[in-house]
């Protein structure tokens, strides 16, 4: 087991070639249909996500990072191209396949997060262990969240932070192989923002969870390893960020 | 505990007030099927085991008088198993405290034996001596009503002699179960009673040594039955056979039949009503849960739930709901079902009536409603398991709303602005809109139901007892008599109006059809014994071929101008083909009607008479009827304001009974339907709602945005109700009330009516102030801080 600061080290700026890729997206599309109108959402994009770094997709609303995240994730499937999760085509993949692979692999985070409002935080998140195969006890979940404090709570008696704090808990608690965030801070307001960031930087670091967090705030690039941006269905660029900052030093 | 489960509970908790509206509603149906179907098991059985224990025979035959003999070739008649001959006469009776004349069926009791026919319980007191005279074993309903205990001595007139009876015993048999005089409609305890005798005493008294005039017969397992029937009344017609009947016309199993399959009809309407509100109140419940959740059901199957999980979590809420109303349904079902058996056995003598708590009928209750509620709610379900959980990762786009209907037609400016916001909201929701107007129209519908049997009895009863035959008594002569006894009637103080009638038993048939019949031979121009229709028309008699009560007709499959097969069972028996002349839609019973005349001539005889319907002054009826009760050449009177009289305090006894359950149960529903909508409403617009009143609208302003919209469906149910009651009524009518004893027509009072509208309103106006006082309480902040 490495240590913190290994693990920081292992996740500077590296060479795709030379690390293991979760995701392999092969010229990608997605159109929508809507009665006579077809939306592109996404226009052929090539991706790689590597194992243990932290990616942020940034662009415009509208560009199609939900799109595409949704597609990794397994909610979606690409009009054409392929996706690869490891030895798996994910575009080949049925419903229930899809349903097995995001139970077994696949955290999510939703910028509103989607908890149960009849169910205690320790209840939400266990809520999910219970279909997962090794999960972490909930307490261990949201003790990584910083919110031991706060299981016995409703999502109605705690902040937005504490909520999508306990949604991370939550998406975590299972151990997934990859966490996708689609705009975990856009409901927040910066200093909780910042304690939801540095709860996602933490599991990424300290589990070595992949991470893709979609944001359409320039800032929150400075955290990741990769920011990759989006415009209008493209890739637009891929910039490799060597002067990685913690959420504390965001500069907003 | 799994947290799935905990959500069940706290989400039930949450709405715990439309939770518990809808759990009623459950319950009501539950308990409805449960009370009607359970006390339908209840009787078949008490009925089952009587008629198996008491041996009650299959088939009966009666004679003038048959020489003991030909009891051994009627045992040898193929398929008869056992055969017991007996004396049967019918006695005046004289009742202390009565003053008009009783009548009593003797019959000679059987040995007390376990293979006798037909066996006594005696309930009280205790059996016949062998060999002894005057005593008599009394029947239950009887000695009930007279207050007859075992030693009370009893006077009969028995062949022309007055006779002191000791009454030893009381009891009960199969054989009169419903306790009826032959031929009459309507039971009455106090003027007919059954005496059992010992057969020597009665033989002697009647001439019948080393004889019989009726006689009772079981069955081989496996016998024809109208082979058997066929040749018993070969062997009894030389001896003055009037015909044989088998179990299914002996007169009081064919009322508890008859009430068996009524009973059925309220078994299978009522609950079905309520089933279809509770599945309609969960679809409603259940789609608004849903609609709330939508984000929440998205994330769960982001994270890999299955559409089946997530399906079978709503699955459970709405098992839960009807888990919760079986219980308290069969709890109550089963508490009114002992009610209800208790007042049957004041109409039917059964040795025990035990209320029995069929586990199938729970079972198929619960099934039953499991399925109607799934159904009501699986598309909901369906459709939220299967929302794709990216799609539902987006709010639910905004409400469209458009100019309402009012408004497209212009007429807006007649409106104030408030009731246009109300139109508009019902036209946004249309499909939640029409179910809350049917459901409250259900609740009337309902509660017409549980009263109209009332309305129809008291029509029927008013068409045909008071406007059709306008008689006060019948009187029927001990034999066929001549006009001499009419004039000695007509002689009689107080006596207005007589009007003689012939009545002989008959055998009447169509093609494979045939039925055992009373033709009823009127005078030409009868004022005042008359057929009408249940509406109170007038059917003339023509001098020739018969008129049939139109059920009868329906039984043979006769149209106007057919002919009949008609044998008559007395004198000369002879057989006839005749027309049919006439239909009479009347309400109770297979009656055939002729001229007078005609049906002398048929029987080959002079103006022969078998009794008369007499008129008479009120104020002379105590003499009247105590000269009747002496007059050596009456064999029966029937009263018929006492038996109308007798038959609404028992029947309208039990009807209203059963009416206050329904009453109770149509409430509940009513606010079901009421509280349920009014609730979603207010959860579904608390936001907006909050906002009016937070730019300054009142208080009475917002709630009447939200009540009126309430007011409106409740009234426009109202009409839909009453039509819908009048329609279901119609169906009840021809599941459970038309039947070859009784047909009701189709009446329902504007009282009636009143009645429902005004229970449902009240129901309405109480969940209205329940919403309102929520309304009031609605915390403005925390409201527009929630999302959506
Ligand atoms: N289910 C859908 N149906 C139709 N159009 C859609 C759907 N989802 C996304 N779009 C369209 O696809 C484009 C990209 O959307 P999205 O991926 O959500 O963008 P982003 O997350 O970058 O804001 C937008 O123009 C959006 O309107
Ligand atoms: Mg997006």
């Amino acid at each position: 087991m490495m240590n913190a600061d290994q693990r920081e080290a292992a996740s500077q700026p590296v060479f795709a070639a030379e690390r293991e890729a979760v995701f392999q997206a092969r010229a990608i599309t997605k159109v929508y249909r809507m009665g006579e109108v077809e939306v592109h959402a996404l226009r052929g994009v090539d991706l790689d996500l590597f194992a243990g770094e932290l990616v942020v997709l940034l662009g415009p609303s509208g560009s199609g990072k939900s799109t595409l995240l949704n597609i990794l994730g397994g909610l979606d499937v690409p009009t054409s191209g392929t996706v690869h999760y490891r030895d798996h085509d994910l575009s080949k993949f049925d419903d229930s396949a899809l349903t097995r692979y995001r139970r077994e692999h696949v955290g999510f985070v939703f910028q509103f997060y989607n908890l149960i409002p009849s169910l205690t935080a320790r209840e939400n998140v266990a809520l999910i262990t219970r279909i997962a195969e090794h999960p972490m006890k909930p307490d261990e979940a949201l003790a990584l969240v910083g919110l031991s404090e706060r299981a016995d709570h409703y999502p109605s008696q705690m902040s937005g932070g504490e909520q999508q704090r306990v949604a991370i808990a939550r998406a975590i608690a299972k151990r997934p192989e990859v966490l996708l965030c689609d705009e975990p801070t856009g409901a927040l307001d910066v200093q909780t923002g910042v304690l939801v960031l540095e709860a996602i930087r933490r599991i990424n670091v300290e589990i070595g969870t992949t991470v893709a967090v979609i944001t359409h705030n320039a800032v929150i690039a400075d955290m990741a390893d990769r920011v990759i941006s989006l415009l209008d269905g493209h890739i637009a660029s891929v910039r490799i960020n060597s002067a990685k900052l913690s959420p504390k030093e965001l500069a907003w | 505990m799994d947290p799935f489960n905990v959500k069940l509970w706290r989400d039930l908790w949450r709405m715990r007030g439309q939770a518990l509206a809808i759990i009623l509603v459950i319950a009501s149906g539950v308990a409805t099927y449960v009370m009607a179907l359970c006390t339908l098991e209840s009787l078949k059985r008490a009925q089952a085991e009587y008629y198996e224990q008491y041996r009650f025979a299959e088939v009966f035959a009666h004679a003038k008088r048959a020489p003991q003999a030909l009891e051994a070739r009627i045992a040898a008649i193929p398929g008869i198993a056992q055969v017991q001959t007996r004396v049967v006469a019918n006695v005046k009776v004289q009742m202390p405290g009565l003053t008009e004349p009783a009548t009593a069926k003797l019959i000679s009791a059987p040995e007390p034996l376990r293979s006798a026919l037909n066996q006594l319980h005696v309930r009280k007191g205790r059996y016949l001596e062998p060999g002894a005279r005057d005593e008599a074993i009394v029947s239950e309903g009887f000695a009930e009503v007279h207050g007859l205990a075992p030693g009370d001595r009893v006077q009969v007139i028995m062949n022309g002699r007055l006779r002191e009876l000791v009454m030893v015993g009381i009891a009960v048999s199969p054989e009169f179960i419903y306790q009826i005089r032959e031929g009459d409609i309507l039971p009455d305890d106090r003027r007919f009673g059954v005496f059992w005798m010992n057969r020597d005493d009665l033989a002697s008294a009647f001439d019948l040594d080393g004889a019989f005039n009726d006689v009772a017969c079981t069955l081989m397992p496996g016998a024809a039955e109208t082979e058997v029937l066929r040749q018993l009344d070969l062997l009894t017609q030389p001896y003055g056979g009037t015909g044989t009947v088998g179990r299914a016309d002996q007169s009081s199993n064919k009322f508890v039949m008859n009430e068996l399959q009524e009973l059925r009809g309220m078994a299978v309407i009522v609950p079905t009503i309520f089933l279809g509100i509770s599945a309609f109140l969960l679809h409603m419940v259940i789609s608004r849960l849903i609609g709330l959740e939508r984000e929440q059901i998205a994330a769960l199957k982001a994270f890999g739930y299955t559409r089946y999980e997530v399906g079978w979590h709503y699955v459970k809420l709405v098992l839960l709901f009807v888990v919760l109303g079986s219980v308290l349904g069969t709890v109550v079902g089963a508490y009114f079902g002992e009610l209800v058996s208790g007042l049957y056995r004041h109409f039917f003598r059964f040795v025990a009536l035990r209320f029995y708590l069929d586990p199938r009928v729970v079972l198929s209750a619960v099934a039953v409603t499991a399925g109607a509620a799934i159904v009501g709610t699986l598309a909901t379900v369906w459709r939220a398991a299967a929302l794709p959980p990216a799609e539902a990762m987006r709010p639910e786009p905004p409400a469209t709303f458009g100019p309402s209907v009012m408004e497209r037609f212009g007429l807006q400016r007649l409106l104030p602005e408030s009731v246009r916001m109300i139109l508009r909201q019902l036209e946004r929701r249309p499909v939640k809109s029409l179910l809350t107007c049917l459901g409250i129209a259900l609740a009337i519908a309902a509660l017409i139901l549980g009263s109209f049997s009332l309305d129809a009895i008291d029509y029927a009863i008013d068409a045909q007892y008071v406007a059709a035959m306008r008689e006060d008594l019948n009187v029927l002569f001990t034999e066929p008599s001549s006009n001499r006894a009419l004039h000695s009637l007509e002689r009689l103080r107080g006596v207005r109006l007589c009007e003689p009638f012939r009545a002989v038993a008959a055998r009447i048939g169509h093609g494979h059809a045939e039925r055992r019949v009373e033709i009823l031979g009127l005078s030409a121009e009868a004022e005042l014994h008359r057929l009408m229709d249940i509406d109170c028309h007038k059917v003339p008699l023509p001098a020739e071929g018969v008129v049939l009560s139109e059920k009868l007709g329906e039984v043979l499959g006769v149209q106007v101008g057919d002919q009949v097969q008609v044998e008559i069972l007395e004198g000369q028996r002879p057989r006839v083909e005749l027309p049919v002349v006439g239909l009479v839609n009347d309400f109770a019973g297979t009656a055939v009607y002729m001229r007078r005349d005609a049906l002398n001539r048929l029987m080959r005889e002079a103006d022969v008479i078998s009794g008369a319907f007499v008129a008479a002054d009120a104020g002379a009826l105590d003499e009247l009827y105590g000269e009747l009760k002496n007059a050596p050449r009456v064999a029966a009177v029937s009263i018929k304001g006492a038996a109308i009289q007798s038959f609404r305090e028992t029947i309208a006894e039990n009807i209203l009974r059963m009416r206050s359950f329904i009453v109770l149960f149509a409430g509940v529903i009513a606010v079901g339907v009421v509280y349920n909508s009014a609730s979603i409403s207010l959860a579904e617009r608390g936001r907006e709602l909050a906002t009016l009143r937070v730019i300054g609208f009142s208080r009475a302003e917002v709630s009447l945005l939200l009540l009126g919209e309430l007011v409106l469906l409740t009234l426009a149910a109202i009409p839909v109700g009453m039509l819908l009651g009048y329609g279901l009524a119609g169906l009840v009518i021809r599941f459970s009330y038309d039947t070859e004893l009784f047909r009701l027509p189709l009446v329902i009072n504007r009282s009636t009516y009143g009645f429902a509208v005004a229970v449902t309103l009240a129901a309405a106006l109480g969940s209205a102030l329940a919403v309102r006082r929520m309304l009031d309480r609605l915390d403005l902040v925390a409201v527009l801080k929630t999302k959506e």
